[in-house]
């Protein structure tokens, strides 16, 4: 049993019901006279409604922001000064603000129904100037989103320390570099079912979420019930990487909904409706320059970035989490003297931001590895050579960096060494020598990045916005046969925290992982928390799981003691038995002692029982940093324009894994969006603020055959501050490979002295890319 | 996104069919594989009073073989040609072209006859039979017409079929032996619909050189005597002297402007070229 703790390899627990299509998703749930909502959403992107127009024999069956008397809007606030506040209603009031807001909310005893409703439901509008553009929305003729407002900006933030040092650096560059809007595209989307418990005077909503407790408590506000009239549950969920990580409009309308026609309701998002509506993440733009001396030091960076938030703050991590975050963690993993960085989170009519895996760090990756290397070619040195020389080095660990992030532990160097060794940077060379017989371009690229995780309530209290993690708790129960209970608060929706969970369980209570039962998704059945993002499960639930296994481990002991007919203080527990040096007993007869046979339990006996909850956080609860170098081999074929990953090699650190395989899991599903994000994701919008990607046809998502097997390459140094030295991982893969994959195809352009700044790399990108540089080389 | 309410038959003979289909008093949609059809009545961009499904009539799945041609009818799946279910008379040109349509679960329900009347410009089949010289067989209710399958498809999602009228087979000139053939579709991942189609058959014993541009946002481009573009030479020399130029101002005046554009275009053209004389 030894082989189940903490580092093993072990199968996922839940896969067998998963990959035989027997999990439970939301749009599985049945439940008696259910019936399914249609929603009618804006057509246009920035629009005075001038009237909703219901049929007369439709009006019991669709609603607008009329009918939802006393529903509150979304309200996101964040507490750094100069937020301005946007009110997300639940059901358009007044105006539209971006394509796919909801406008009406439409019944049918079948969806299909529900969407005949919607269709004869006229809508009029007074179309408005539409802000389709981050950088145009900034400039003072632009339209309003908030018309109460003075400008289309959410947050400006700046920081500066010792940029007058810039100045002084011999070498200088800079680049405008740019990053697509995408969809987050999960396999399963959003769905709602809703039911109002008249025994239990509850509203109950079935959603695929990743946050329940906190979803309650925004639904809760939003639909002026108390907490305890909410119960939340989140049953399997295919897939969250932050698009389910917020409080939707759909689940307060819904929730009324119940409540209004008192039979259960479902809206199950359909693909158009995610690609139309929920094109949320990732677009950046960045002025930035790097400033170096002739041997590659960095002296500084400044930069200016806009995040293209869209119409709403979005509940709970609000508009400006991610160009705030962008100033805080753009000096990436390298050690400098001088920093500047502003920050602008631009209102735009598009649907609101969300935090998509990496959050800005994928963005921020981009902008700062792709000018590394601008860097590296204006010094005439090797890309690694030029990071080796600015790298935060093993021996200053712990390090406070510029921004006062605190890097935990770790060897940044020895990652990026073993990287370049691996892909083999040399062989490159003498290949790029040679030319290729096809006549494609060979490049190769890296990019290092670092990861905060588990960062908690030092850190959030300072962004001020509706949600602060605090302890994260768990419970642990023995059951009478001696099997083991886990609830926690945090979701699982394919990071496998049925097993890891079980694992740390193992590890210190020795029962079976068959007989560890997890028990989350439900605000009922579970302790609050959080919920998962920020890549935390395994730090925090990790640590809360371990620390209420203790606990159970010494309550077990002093009953074991008392039924060995020895001291407390002699007994320890693990294998799952109560040990002691006259003899053992199981923690199942210990259990069964506690809850079949109390006669014999001792007089003082910890009347808490066989039950406990526990809260942890780190000793530090700064965030753990993972880090990795990625390394890519490309292809490209500069008549088409198409790229080839040939190779693709990550040296990572996760600190302690619990469990490998499932952590090299969530590299390979990170790198696939990272690809996707590098070479084929991106919702184009036109001037009209029109989404230009509406199915899959048009939004190209990464296939089995766009995907390499990575090479990958694991490094554990421990975090010193956290339960077994782990760290959050389950982001990273999706961080590095855009950063990584643009370089490595600049590099093979570079002998056309093309150059590309602009994610996604698509073949007409490089074919412009190409022209262009043809054309300056005639001029 | 659901459909619009809608009647379904699925007759079991061609009469019936055409009896539905010449309804005028609803809008009739024919279905086959439905794999074009589904996503476009889910998006409710179709909203067809009755859907008549062909997939029962037995005529159009036969297969016929004569001493010159390949007769394939029109409810024939991409995966039957794939895997070999036909007679294959085109030297491996039809199955290796079927094996890059979309994805298998795609192939599996998705016909010759329904992609050609879909009429999508960017479809592999309308392009690669257009090279191959086929012609499709329609079945009118006065009878039977066959028209090229460059001719057949006359726009965007627009067909010479009238209404009521039946995809009902495909004809396929037999090549002989000696023939070569190169097909080069540009996509960005495995299974997208294509960007550029090249595709070019080389027959000398039967005198025929055909090159065909596809892919573009109209019907394919077919040099039906491709020797001028393809420099005028034979054999070895065909790819090496593809006249880009030529091919640059057809692609011109068939409405292909954007020079990035015409240059994928001729790169898959040049490639055809060079796979029909490698």
């Amino acid at each position: 049993l030894k082989s189940q703790g903490v580092g093993a390899r072990l199968v996922r627990k839940e896969d067998d019901r998963l990959l035989r299509g027997r999990g439970e998703f939301v749009a599985d749930i049945r439940v008696a006279g259910m019936q399914d909502v249609a929603f009618l959403r804006s057509p246009v992107a920035h629009a005075r409604i001038r009237g909703t127009a219901i049929p007369p024999h439709l009006r019991e069956v669709a609603f607008t922001a009329a009918d939802l008397v006393g529903v509150k809007s979304i309200r996101a606030v964040s507490g750094l000064p100069g937020f301005k506040v946007s009110e997300q209603p639940v059901l358009a009031i007044g105006k539209v603000r971006y394509v796919g807001e909801l406008v009406a909310m439409c019944l049918g005893p079948t969806r299909a129904d529900a969407e005949d409703v919607a269709a004869a439901i006229v809508l009029d509008v007074e179309e408005l100037p539409a802000v389709h553009d981050m950088l145009e929305a900034r400039k003072p003729a632009a339209a309003l989103v908030h018309e109460h407002w003075e400008d289309n900006v959410f947050l400006e933030t700046f920081v500066d320390i010792n940029s007058a040092r810039m100045a002084e650096a011999p070498i200088k560059v800079t680049r405008e570099i740019r990053t697509a809007r995408q969809c987050m595209a999960p396999i399963e989307g959003r769905g709602v079912v809703a039911t109002w418990e008249t025994r239990l005077e509850q509203l109950t909503i079935y959603s695929a979420c990743q946050m329940p407790h906190i979803i309650r408590t925004g639904l809760a506000e939003c639909l002026g019930l108390d907490h305890g009239q909410v119960r939340v549950i989140a049953p399997d969920v295919g897939g969250g990487f932050g698009y389910k990580g917020i409080l939707l409009a759909e689940e307060v309308a819904l929730g009324w909904l119940a409540m209004r026609c008192g039979h259960p309701v479902r809206w199950i998002e359909d693909r158009r409706e995610h690609l139309t509506a929920g094109a949320n993440c990732r677009e950046h733009h960045y002025r930035i320059t790097g400033y170096a001396d002739h041997d590659g030091r960095l002296v500084g960076i400044d930069c200016e970035a806009t995040v293209d938030s869209g119409a709403y703050s979005s509940y709970p991590f609000s508009a400006c989490l991610e160009a705030a975050q962008v100033a805080s963690i753009l000096p990436g993993t390298y050690d400098f003297p001088a920093y500047r960085c502003r920050t602008f989170s631009a209102a735009t009519n598009k649907c609101p931001i969300l935090p998509y895996r990496g959050v800005a760090r994928t963005g921020v990756c981009f902008a700062l590895e792709l000018i590394l290397d601008a860097i590296a070619r204006e010094v005439g040195i090797e890309p690694h050579e030029l990071r080796m020389r600015n790298l935060v080095r093993a021996e200053q660990m712990p390090f406070e960096n510029i921004t006062k992030k605190h890097f935990d532990s770790g060897d940044y160097p020895q990652s990026l060494r073993r990287a370049v060794a691996v892909i083999g940077v040399d062989a490159v060379r003498a290949r790029q020598q040679r030319g290729e017989s096809d006549g494609r371009l060979i490049g190769v690229g890296l990019a290092l990045y670092c990861e905060q995780a588990a960062h908690g309530t030092s850190v959030y209290a300072g962004w001020g916005i509706p949600m602060v993690p605090g302890y994260e708790q768990a419970t642990a129960r023995l059951t009478p046969d001696g099997g083991l209970e886990l609830r926690v608060g945090v979701h699982s929706h394919g990071q496998g925290l049925e097993t890891t969970l079980a694992q740390v369980a193992h590890e210190i209570l020795g029962i079976d992982v068959a007989k560890i039962k997890l028990v989350h998704g439900d605000t009922a059945l579970t302790p609050y928390s959080t919920g998962t993002w920020g890549s935390r499960c395994m730090v925090m639930a990790g640590g809360a799981v371990a620390a209420a296994c203790k606990e159970i481990a010494q309550r077990a002991a002093r009953i074991g003691a008392r039924l060995l007919q020895t001291d407390a203080a002699e007994v320890v527990v693990r294998d799952g038995y109560a040990v002691a040096a006259n003899g053992s007993i199981s923690l199942a007869e210990i259990s069964s002692t506690w809850y079949l046979r109390p006669q014999d339990l001792p007089s003082d006996v910890d009347p808490g029982g066989l039950e406990a909850t526990v809260g942890y956080k780190p000793e530090r609860d700064s965030g753990t940093f993972s880090y990795a170098t990625h390394a890519a081999i490309v292809a490209v074929d500069s008549e088409i324009g198409d790229v080839e990953i040939l190779d693709y090699v990550i040296v990572e650190d996760g600190g302690r894994l619990v469990n490998p395989m499932i952590v090299e899991g969530q590299i390979y599903g990170g790198l696939a969006q990272g690809i996707g994000t590098a070479l084929y994701e991106e919702m184009p919008y036109d001037r009209s603020g029109q989404p230009l990607a509406s199915t899959l046809a048009d939004y190209l998502l990464p296939g089995p055959l766009e995907v390499p097997a990575p090479r990958l390459d694991h490094m554990e140094t421990p975090s010193p501050y956290t339960q077994f030295g782990v760290k959050g991982i389950g982001e990273g893969g999706a961080i590095a490979p855009p950063a990584t994959i643009a370089n490595a195809v600049n590099d093979a352009l570079r002998p056309l002295g093309a150059e590309l700044l602009c994610s996604p790399i698509t073949p007409r990108r490089i074919l412009e890319a190409i022209a262009a540089a043809g054309g300056r080389r005639r001029s | 996104v659901k459909p619009v309410a809608f009647d379904y038959q699925r007759p079991g003979d061609m009469a019936s069919a055409m009896v539905l289909g010449r309804r005028d008093d609803a809008v009739v949609k024919f279905i086959a594989g439905g794999q074009s059809l589904g996503p476009m009545l889910n998006l409710r961009l179709v909203q067809p009073d009755l859907l008549v499904d062909l997939t029962a009539l037995a005529e159009l799945k036969q297969v016929e073989q004569t001493d010159d041609a390949l007769v394939v009818g029109a409810c024939v799946t991409h995966a039957d040609i794939e895997d070999g279910r036909i007679p294959d008379i085109t030297r491996g040109a039809l199955p290796a072209v079927a094996r890059g349509i979309a994805y298998r679960a795609v192939r599996n329900r998705g016909t010759i006859g329904g992609s050609l009347a879909h009429a999508d410009p960017a479809a592999d089949w309308t392009a690669c039979l257009a090279a191959l010289g086929a012609s499709v067989l329609i079945r009118a209710a006065s009878g039977r017409r066959e028209v090229p399958v460059e001719a057949f498809m006359v726009g965007v999602f627009e067909t010479a079929l009238a209404p009521g009228e039946i995809v009902e087979a495909v004809k396929i000139p037999k090549l002989s032996g000696s023939a070569r053939w190169g097909f080069y579709k540009v996509c960005r991942k495995a299974g997208e619909f294509a960007h550029a189609i090249g595709a070019v058959l080389h027959d000398p014993e039967r005198s025929v050189c055909r090159a065909v541009i596809g892919a573009t946002e109209r019907r394919p481009i077919v040099f039906g005597d491709a020797g001028a573009v393809l420099g005028g030479k034979k054999g070895a020399d065909l790819a090496g002297s593809l006249d880009e130029a030529l091919v640059r101002r057809t692609l011109h005046s068939a409405g292909v402007t954007d020079p990035i554009r015409q240059q994928v275009h001729v790169v898959a053209l040049r490639r055809a070229a060079a796979q029909a004389v490698a």
